[in-house]
Parts: structure tokens; sequence; C-alpha cells
């Protein structure tokens, strides 16, 4: 971090506000606007640092971040590049990615976030200005100065609660028009009675008037709205930005030309280069070149399978070596990898069944108050005959029923618990995914790219000669391939200098071979050396005439991958390994970590069918996988994660994403879930008991605006400040 | 009490002003990132001057 000891040399570039930027951008240059994400970024000197780095580079004229949504807009001429302005990012120590502007509709979400902002604030102000007030009448004000204060009361407080509650107002319609008894119902029809029933009696003069309480119900359910909305806005545009960061482009090849293009414009039969290193957009069969292909991401397997000519390959694949032409069989919508997608769709649906506590509170609650509030105005019909009597105690009634806590209980707490799981690098992208995950007694992981990153590393490098090392390093540093990196790395950090081999030539496909003091070495696949392809992640060394020596790999273990598990085992979950891997490589991981219960050579059926007989037998299951072929039983089970690096599908499958690439934090959601779901309960239980105290006075006809004031807000902040000590570790 | 006649309204007044300050701040984007905002304030950067 030597960049914060820097002198600020700029002017802040913080002053260039968010309109002003894309005023600028839009002046100077219309389509300049960059937007790249920044998920590692934290603090008020990683703004600074950020910002005055990226308006040092030539054409930018602004950079903003955003550090709530963790993104930097930058306005700059259109040569500049989002690769160049990472680079500049990468080299201060951050991770950036570029977005895909059109993507992220955020506006629409935006807007709705500032509609209901806007409500609130006016409920707010109202409320404020009601009690004032409101405390002039309980404290004795009588006759002509207290109509004269209700109504004042009623000129602030109706329009409010017409402005104001019109999402409860929408959300009762559209309940009620479905037939059903939403918590919107019940508090709908307390706003209006209550309301109506004030402005009755400030007409004739009467001691009670429950403006404040109108004012203030509104303001408590809205704030609980907004909390509810600004979570799940957080969590969408996290979303957002992993779909963003999959720029979907090809280069199609048309006689002698290249051109990027998008996905959607592809077609049957089109020719598509594919160069090594990348992902494969399309089905397709290649019709040139010779390379190795990394299935991982589809079928699990760590080993690299070799292609030539008329292979057929599936979207999602990585090639490694060489570079390929493909001709296209199935693009977009028909290609493999979206079909999976549109499977998760349809299986996404049935999950979404599922009802929260919330929902099972409501379906009880709602039904109980109606009926509460007739009983209290029947039986004081019937035993004064005063129906302006029994009206006035049935709004009471039902104004200190109303679930002020029970609209707040569960946003806040899902907001405080889900905050703190987004900073630990977690995102929650459903709220009733939190319950689901408390739930969970067992934890299934795949393998390659989830407990490990599918990144290899030598195993058996101490094993060979020291020329050898250095002949198989030199050779290694020919190559791109994932296994060369690897040894050429591994062979740098332990100290061997590469030896000096001539005739250096990648032969894709196979390997490399050059010349080492007279004699022809090679490193590549088995069959290319003339050795017996064995069951491990191998690459093979042959000197001159001599026996051709394996090189073994394992994968590298994804950091925190073993506190994690030993952390879910020592919360009494019990932990399960499903891979596509062979059994050789899966039974070492799972020795390695601890974990007894593993299966190797899964396919995606094999993974939802152990997801269901686990399920049958009682189990919540929680399924953790990045790859196509865990897809499947990523929806199958009860709740689901990947890694940020996982397939767009696989993301799209599961209910939590790993942001970060450690994996200590998935320990900690468990058991911040459970604490969460007993803060929930908690704070029924304090709703509750408020009810309880206050129903009984309501219904006695003792009720008094003043009391219905106390209850409403007493209980409100109990559960607020109740659901706001989760926040604390 | 003839003072309320002058009070109510001059109260109503000034929270009126809060609640157009309210409307021009959720305007002007203010709180599209709080948390950054937050941390900007603790910035050594000066933004008095504006830019040109």
């Amino acid at each position: 971090m030597t960049a914060l000891g820097r002198a600020p040399i700029s002017a802040c570039p913080a002053c260039a506000a968010m309109p002003a930027a894309e005023a600028l951008a839009g002046a100077s240059d219309p389509g300049g606007g960059l937007l790249l994400s920044l998920p590692t970024i934290h603090c008020a000197a990683c703004i600074a640092a950020v910002e005055r780095d990226l308006i040092r580079h030539p054409g930018v004229q602004s950079a903003r971040v955003n550090l709530t949504l963790k993104r930097v807009s930058v306005a700059a001429d259109t040569t500049v590049t989002p690769e160049a302005l990472i680079e500049r990012l990468a080299k201060l120590g951050y991770e950036a990615h570029p977005l895909d502007g059109a993507t992220l509709s955020m506006t629409e979400t935006d807007r709705q976030g500032r509609d209901l902002l806007m409500r609130l604030g006016v409920a707010g102000f109202a409320m404020m200005n009601v009690m004032l007030l409101s405390v002039a009448v309980w404290s004795g004000a009588s006759d002509a100065t207290r109509d004269l204060f209700h109504w004042i009361s009623a000129i602030i407080a109706l329009p409010t609660v017409a402005f104001s509650g019109m999402p409860f107002f929408r959300n009762a319609f559209a309940a009620l028009r479905a037939r059903r008894l939403g918590m919107d119902v019940p508090i709908s029809l307390a706003l209006i009675l209550a309301s109506a029933m004030s402005l009755v009696e400030t007409a004739q003069g009467g001691r009670h008037a429950y403006f404040d309480a109108a004012v203030m119900l509104c303001f408590f359910l809205l704030a609980g709205r907004y909390l509810d909305f600004r979570t799940r806005a957080v969590a969408r545009s996290a979303a957002q930005h992993l779909a963003a960061l999959e720029v979907p482009r090809a280069i199609r090849v048309t006689g002698d030309t290249e051109a990027l293009v998008a996905l959607a414009d592809l077609a049957v039969g089109d020719l598509v280069r594919v160069r090594p290193g990348a992902r494969m957009p399309v089905d397709g069969e290649i019709v040139e070149g010779t390379s190795e292909l990394d299935r991982s991401l589809l079928t699990g397997e760590s080993l690299p399978v070799w292609a030539g000519v008329g292979t057929p390959v599936a979207a999602g694949e990585v090639n490694l070596t060489g570079p390929l032409l493909v001709r296209v069989t199935a693009a977009g919508r028909d290609s493999s990898l979206h079909r999976m997608a549109d499977l998760v769709a349809t299986a996404e649906n049935a999950r979404n069944r599922y009802t929260t506590l919330a929902d099972r509170a409501a379906r009880v609650y709602a039904p109980l108050v109606h009926l509460l509030a007739a009983t209290a105005f029947l039986g004081w019909v019937w035993h004064t005959g005063d129906v302006r009597l029994s009206l006035n105690i049935a709004v009471a009634v039902l104004i200190i029923t109303c679930p002020c806590a029970l609209g707040l209980a569960v946003p806040a707490v899902v907001t405080a618990a889900s905050g703190r799981l987004f900073r630990a690098g977690l995102l929650i992208k459903d709220g009733s995914a939190l319950e689901r995950l408390a739930e969970v007694d067992t934890v299934v992981f795949d393998k390659t790219g989830t407990l490990t990153l599918g990144r290899p590393e030598p195993s058996n490098l101490a094993a060979l000669p020291r020329p050898a090392l250095a002949v198989a390093a030199a050779l290694a540093q020919a190559s791109s391939h994932p296994l060369a990196v690897a040894l050429a790395e591994a062979a740098r950090t332990a100290g061997v200098r590469p030896a000096p081999v001539g005739d250096l030539r990648e032969v894709p496909g196979y390997g490399v071979e050059g010349r080492w003091q007279g004699q022809q070495v090679r490193l590549g696949r088995a069959a290319w050396v003339g050795a017996d392809p064995g069951a491990l992640t191998a690459t093979h060394l042959k000197i001159g005439g001599a026996d051709p020596v394996a090189i073994t790999f394992t994968d590298r273990l994804r950091p925190g991958a073993e506190s994690a598990v030993a952390a879910l085992m020592a919360q009494g979950k019990a932990v399960h390994l499903i891979s596509g891997d062979v059994p050789a490589v899966v039974g070492a991981l799972a020795r390695r970590l601890g974990i007894t219960d593993w299966q190797a050579g899964a396919l995606p059926g094999d993974k939802v069918a152990a997801i269901a007989a686990l399920a049958a037998a009682g189990h919540k299951v929680m399924m953790v996988g990045d790859g196509l072929n865990d897809t499947a039983a990523l929806t199958a089970a009860h709740v689901s994660m990947s890694p940020a690096s996982a397939l767009d599908a696989a993301r799209v499958a599961s209910d939590i994403v790993l942001l970060g690439k450690d994996m200590r934090p998935v320990g900690a959601a468990l058991a911040l879930s459970g604490q969460a779901r007993q803060r929930i309960r908690e704070n029924f239980a304090i709703a509750v008991a408020y009810n309880l105290i206050a129903v009984p006075i309501a219904l006695l006809g003792f009720a008094t605006p003043l009391i219905a004031a106390l209850a409403m807000s007493a209980s409100s902040l109990t559960v607020s400040l109740n659901a706001l000590r989760l926040r604390q570790p | 009490m003839n003072i309320l006649a002058y009070l109510i309204p001059a109260s109503l007044f000034l929270g009126g002003i809060g609640l157009v300050a309210f409307f021009w701040a959720l305007k002007s984007d203010q709180y599209s990132d709080p948390e950054g905002d937050s941390r900007r304030i603790l910035s050594d950067d000066h933004d008095d001057a504006p830019k040109p």
C-alpha cells in the first residue's frame, strides 16, 4: 500500500460528483463512460488511491468510486480501454473487472429505492409534526385548542397517509384480488379506518384522534420495507456485477478476416477462432488445430483431454494450448450451456415455494387481527349499543395489534445479517436463503474449482534428480499450459536454474520438445513421450533414450478450505465430498481434509441422486459447487453456494455466492444464520408479548392514542435494537 | 393562546424547509453511495474548490 503514502498531486477527484462526471462524459465523448467492478475496495484510503491513480491515466477525465456498490465509473475518451485501467489498478493492488454497462439496468431499481425513500421521508416529517401537536393534546389541551390541534393534524396526516401508504394499499389490493390475506391487508385497513375514524371524531369534537398513530404506523412499516428493499438491491446489483463480468463475445472468422462479434450474432456453420486460455463460446466441432481442453467445469475431471480435428467441443470448456478453429453446431439459446441454464430456471420456481418464518407468522396473524377487531366491535355494540364508541375501540385494537414490530422484525434481522456476511465476502441472493441456511445439517462439497482452485501444483519434485528438474523447468517455461506454468513456477520457488535447452518447440496438444547436451528432450502427454498414462494428473519428462519420468500434480487447495471444513465439522454438520474426478484424486483430497464420506466419478445425475437420498433421509442439505455438472445438484439442494469463479449457470442456480477466493466464511455463515433465525424468533416473541399486554387494554376500551403511540414505538425500537445486535461479531 | 396562530405556521414552515431540503438531497443523488460518502469525509483531499 505504498500508494497511500504518496502526496496528493491532483485536486481531489472526488469533487467531480457523479452527475458532473456523467455530464463531462456526455459533453466531450458520448460512449466514453466505463464501469469497473472493484470487489476488494473497502476503505477511505482506497477511494482516494483509486480515483487519484485513474485520473492520472491519459484520456481519463474523471473517476468516481461508489463504495456501496464497490465499483468505479470512469469518464474517458474512447481511446481508453478498460484493460489499460485494469492493469493500472492491478499495479496498485486492486483486483478490477470490466462491467458490461448494458447488463446493469440499475436505473429501475434506483428509481424504486428513491421512491420508497421519498415516501419514508414524508412520513417521517409528518410524524414529527403530528407528534408535536399530539403531545400538547396528551398533556391536557381541551375544547377549542384540542379541536384546532386535531384539525391541523388531520391536514398533515391525511395527505401523508394517502401518499406514504400507497405501497401498502397497492399490495393489499393485489392480495385481495388474488383472494389472499397478506400482511398488507390489515395494515391498509388500520390506516384507512384510523384516518377516517379520527376525521369523524375531529368533526364531532371528540377526545380521541389517532392521526399520530396512523402516520407512525406508516413510518415504521416503510422503514421495514426500505431495509428489505436495500438488502435486495445490494444483492441484486452484486449478482448483476457477476453476470456483467462475462462479456459474451467470440472471434468470428470469415474468409481471411477475423472480427469480434457478440455471441447472439453467431449462426450455425460459422467459424470461430478460440485462442489458448479462452473459454469455448459455443458448441461445435474442431476443424483446425490441436490442443488440450479443460473440461473440469462441465464434468469435474481435473485431467485435461486431448483435442484435434473432429473433436466435438461444448460451450464452457477451456482451450489450453493451441489455437483452434471451431465450426459452430449450436450457438446462444441452443448451446448446451444455455439449455442447462433454462433447466435451472425451471427448477428455481420450485424452490421459491419455501415459506419463510415471516410468511408463516403473517398467515396466522392476519385473520387473527381481523377477528379480534370484529369481535371487539360486535361485543361493544351488543354491550352498550353505542356504535361510535364501539368503532373507536375496534380501531384502537387494529392499530395496537398492527404488525409494526412484525414488519420490522424480519427485514431488520436480514439486513443486519446479510450486511455482515457481505462484508465477510458472502452474497446472499435471496432473503429466505438465510433461514434455509440455518436449517442445514449436511454439507456436500464438489471438488474441482470448489474445494480446490482448479490450479495444479507439482507434488513429486523432491523425488526428481536435480539435472532432470532443470531440464523440465526449461521446457515448462516455453509453454502456457497450466501444468507447465505450475511446474516452472514451482521450480523457480525451489531455486532451480533452468538448464540451457535449445530448439524449443511447442507441439500444441502434446507438449514441448527441445535439445539438451545433444539429446532430444520432451515434456508432455504420456503417449507422446512413450510413458504409461497413470490415474493422477501428470506430465512426463523424457531425456534422450532414458525411461520417461512422471511429474505428478495435485490440485491446489482453495485458501481456507481446510478451516471451513473443520469449522463445519466442529458445528456438528455432516460433510460429504462428491466429485466427477477419478477416485485416486478425490480420495487423497478427502483424506487431507478429514472427510470420510466421499464419492468419485459422479455424473451430474449421480450428484442429484445423492442429494435427493440425503433429503429423503430427512437431512437439510447445503450444496457447494461451481461447475455445470453441479447445477442440477445445486438446484436440488435445500440451500446452495457457489464461488464467484463458477460458471454463470451455477451462480444463477445458487442462493449464496462466495465473492472472494477464501472459503473460510462458509463456516461462519452457518453459525451466523443460526443466530439470525434466533433473533427473528426473539423478535416475534417480543412483538407477541407487547400485544399480549396492549390488546386486552384496547379490548376493554382503555386505549388512548398515547398508549397506542407508546406501544408501537416501544415495540418497534426493541425489535430494531435486538436485530442490530447481530452486527457485532 | 393567540401566539399559536403564529407559532404553528412558523413551525410548519420550518419543517417544510427540512422536507424540501430532503427532496433536494434525494434528487441530487446524495443517497446513492452512503458508505463511500461517510469515508470520503475523512479524506485529506479537499474539494472546496470546484473542478475547472
